[in-house]
């Protein structure tokens, strides 16, 4: 489907500042979060993980944990069945490992038991007897010929002979030729910059409930953002059809991208099959750093040319990312959202996937492009300081806008970066006073957003209100956001909409959470779906006057005549007509289905003040204001929830989060007193600036806002680092240790 | 006919080209016949591919229409997080 209209529009209930309607519950404790479901003879499953970075699986002893009292199923990689397709092969192998384990955590066994302590005591009984392999767990090494190969035979057709096997894919976006615009520049620099990985870090972890019936149907209760691929993904592995597994998503407790995939869902019903009981996992805090989606961890060089008065030339990137164990597609946005925000005569990004061993990548917002960008809009500053041109100016001067040939191929349609950096120009944060000492750092930030498949039925009730139910777990306050958008077509009170996430037998597919889409696509949706309320309404309160349905308009949630000529009539309201429904021909409803593109690519900038202390190395953030075109603001107090998050994850991936791997190739830090996610006293206010500038692509001009938050973040606190240090950092995170080490290189 | 713009590292796969033109009045039409025009794109458009349609981008959308002047550019699959 293509674009839906935006036409302008005064809005009532649209943009207010609403309760969520999922709060109270969640403020109480009374919502159903992943772990809380329970089941008649349900068992606890565990699983048994490698201790080893690269290990092949020479054989699983389970004969002493099936003869422990209290054991009901064992599994290993061998009682799932061999997959045709790679991509669920991979989710499957990184589920439970077949004939090697990848990296440290890669399940190898699962057992469900009658209670914790059994299965617990099970896990040790099972003797595995592995043949240790040298492994790779850095970008840098596993690039090189002659390092450890990870998986062989993963190589695409695109990646040019005589590479290490890890590399899995490769990729190259640009256009004119860099090198005459590098030969035209006052000044190149070329800079090398690796990023760790980092993880979601979600508070709530991964938990499954499943439950498999002695004739082959299932239900499954879990933690996702992505009820329907849940479903997907484990019915293949199962080797069942979807419409004999039933996926229930319970409340979330935060995802980031992380939640997109399954990590325990397939083991859970594997063992529920063969148990004949329901079995429920909840993984632990070390089995989610371990073994559940961090980042990409990368190394990336970058070179940009600049004339004096700030005109930039020409631009390159080489990024590696290694995504583990598995092949991923991650360098290819990266790639293309390197220098998105500029326009550029000649331009040209290279990337390359990698494996190490590492745990399986997961997205997590806007993945692929907080790192390419944060090296391009580092580069970016240090050429500003270096000509002692206002780093606002220079990215204004070379904004992509309306009709600029973006970096990754299209021509850009009506964008609102320039708009986003004047707003940034204007803002009092940036003329404000700086003390000795501390630095201000600015970066733009750009994600593509999408739509996808939504279904939504709107259920018009007796009483005069509306049941909407959608597919999308609501992660960022989405419920309250679709309740709005349908009050808002109907005309009538916010209070009177009740909208629930519907499980995997009660609606048509549905798309994850993700990708920045839900407020979007299902938003569209469920104005069309209203829309088709309305015309049914229309249609009963035609056939009560006795007039045509062309006669009959809706006004303000009531049917009204459509001029003189129709009668005279007063408004008859929704409460009205609903009221009356049977005797006028029964429920009334509004669907709509559809696969939804035009969500409009979003940019952001970032404002932020530091002060590093030179005697510990800490970076104290001072001061952070984001400023995010938003396209329109359904719920103001979420689209600034998302910016602040946003932001709050960057700062964090910034100054102290990353994964820590030893020469043994074991995570060093799987958890959170050693992962260090920001908390409260280390952050500001976060203060924000939604812009409107109207999606074209949406009815009420809305585009998504989830991701691109996260995407300056890591540019903006390096810039500011650079100027209250002195010194400019080029490796992710900016930690304490790092910082110092680098003040002692600069002597 | 529909000239189509090929992110670079496809450019092997189609004889060296980066830009394409192929008779084509929708996105299944398009990439039916560029996947037989040119056999090395057909296992990059089989794992997945986005177009982008006067800047706009769509996944999926087979019966999208093409106008003959539209920009049409091959992407890699997008997602998001």
């Amino acid at each position: 489907m293509s674009l839906d209209e935006y036409r302008k529009r005064e809005f009532k209930q649209v943009g207010t500042r609403v309760r969520r309607p999922d709060g109270v519950d969640k403020v109480t404790g009374r919502a159903m979060y992943g772990a809380d479901a329970t089941a008649p003879g349900m068992l606890i499953g565990r699983i048994l993980r490698s201790p080893y970075p690269h290990a092949r699986i020479k054989g699983i002893d389970t004969s002493a944990a099936e003869a422990l009292k209290g054991v009901k199923a064992i599994l290993t990689g061998a009682d799932l069945p061999a997959q045709d397709d790679d991509f669920i092969r991979d989710v499957q192998d990184n589920c439970m490992a077949r004939d090697k384990a990848l990296y440290d955590g890669h399940g190898v066994a699962a057992v469900a038991a009658v209670d914790a302590a059994t299965a617990k005591a099970a896990l040790k009984l099972i003797k595995v007897d592995y043949e240790i392999l040298p492994h790779v767990t850095d970008v840098d090494v596993a690039v090189k010929p002659g390092a450890p190969v990870v998986q062989q035979g993963r190589t695409l057709e695109n990646v040019p002979a005589g590479m290490s096997e890890n590399v899995t894919s490769h990729c190259e976006f640009g256009h004119g030729d860099p090198a005459a615009g590098f030969a035209k520049a006052d000044k190149v620099i070329e800079r090398h910059f690796r990023t760790a990985a980092t993880h979601q870090g979600y508070i709530e972890p991964h938990a499954a409930l499943a439950s498999v019936t002695s004739d082959g149907k299932a239900e499954l209760w879990c933690c996702t953002q992505g009820q329907f691929f849940v479903r997907t993904l484990c019915a293949a592995i199962m080797g069942m059809e979807a419409s004999q597994l039933r996926v229930t998503a319970s409340e979330i407790g935060g995802g980031f991208g992380g939640k997109t995939t399954v990590f325990i869902e397939p083991v859970a019903l594997a063992l529920s099959r063969k148990a004949g009981r329901p079995v429920k996992i909840v993984m632990t805090r070390d089995e989610v750093f371990r073994a559940t989606g961090p980042t990409v961890h990368t190394s990336m060089d970058i070179k940009i040319g600049m004339t004096r008065d700030g005109s930039i030339t020409a631009a390159e990137a080489h990024l590696r990312y290694s995504g583990g164990a598995f092949p991923c597609g991650t360098v290819d946005m990266g790639a293309q959202a390197a220098f998105a925000a500029y326009d550029l005569d000649n331009v040209r990004t290279y990337g390359w996937n990698v494996l190490t061993n590492r745990p399986k990548e997961a997205a997590y917002r806007a993945p692929g492009a907080p790192q390419s960008i944060y090296a391009v809009e580092s580069v970016v500053d240090e050429l500003c300081q270096h000509f002692g041109l206002d780093p606002l100016d220079v990215r204004l001067k070379n904004a992509a806008k309306k009709g600029t040939k973006s970096s990754y191929g299209p021509t850009f349609p009506d964008i609102g970066l320039t708009a986003t950096l004047e707003a940034a120009k204007a803002h009092p944060h940036y003329a404000a006073p700086l003390s000795e000492g501390q630095g201000r750092g600015i970066s733009c930030g750009f994600w593509f957003n999408f739509g996808g498949n939504s279904c939504v039925s709107l259920n018009v009730n007796t009483d005069g209100t509306i049941g909407v139910t959608e597919g999308n777990p609501d992660i960022g306050g989405s419920r309250a956001s679709i309740s709005l958008m349908a009050a808002e077509e109907l005309g009538i009170d916010y209070d009177r909409v009740r909208t629930i996430v519907a499980d995997t037998s009660s609606l048509g597919y549905n798309d994850v959470t993700d990708g920045s889409r839900v407020t979007f696509a299902v938003g569209l949706a469920t104005i069309k779906a209203a829309r088709e309320a309305i015309r049914v309404m229309r249609g009963r309160a035609a056939k009560i006057w006795g007039i045509d349905e062309d006669a009959v308009d809706w006004k303000d949630g009531a049917a009204v005549p459509a001029g003189p000529n129709a009668g005279k009539f007063p408004p008859m309201s929704l409460a009205e007509i609903a009221a009356v429904s049977f005797e006028t021909g029964g429920p009334i409803a509004g669907h709509h289905e559809v696969n939804v593109d035009g969500a409009g690519v979003s940019f952001g900038v970032h404002i932020v003040d530091v002060e590093v202390d030179k005697e510990t190395g800490a970076t104290k953030v001072l001061r952070y204001t984001v400023f995010q075109d938003a396209g329109k603001a359904v719920h103001p107090s979420y689209v600034e929830g998302q910016m602040q998050g946003g932001a709050v994850q960057g700062i964090g991936w910034a100054l102290n989060e990353e994964y820590i791997y030893g020469a043994d190739g074991r995570l060093q830090n799987p958890g959170f007193l050693d992962y260090r996610v920001p908390v409260a006293s280390d952050l500001p206010m976060i203060d924000t600036v939604i812009l409107e500038i109207p999606n074209p692509g949406h009815p009420y001009g809305v585009r998504g806002v989830g991701e691109t938050g996260i995407v300056p973040p890591l540019a903006a606190l390096s810039n500011a680092v650079s100027r209250s240090a002195g010194i400019r950092l080029s490796e992710l995170p900016m930690s304490p240790p790092r910082v110092l080490k680098a003040l002692g290189a600069a002597g | 006919m529909v000239r189509v713009l090929l992110w670079g590292s496809l450019r092997q796969a189609a004889d060296g080209q980066t830009e394409v033109e192929v008779e084509a009045r929708n996105f299944k039409e398009l990439l039916d016949r560029l996947a037989a025009r040119y056999p090395g794109l057909e296992p990059q458009i089989r794992r997945g591919v986005s177009l982008s349609l006067d800047g706009v981008i769509y996944r999926e959308a087979w019966f999208t229409e093409i106008r003959p002047d539209a920009e049409v550019v091959l992407m890699p699959y997008m997602t998001g997080g």
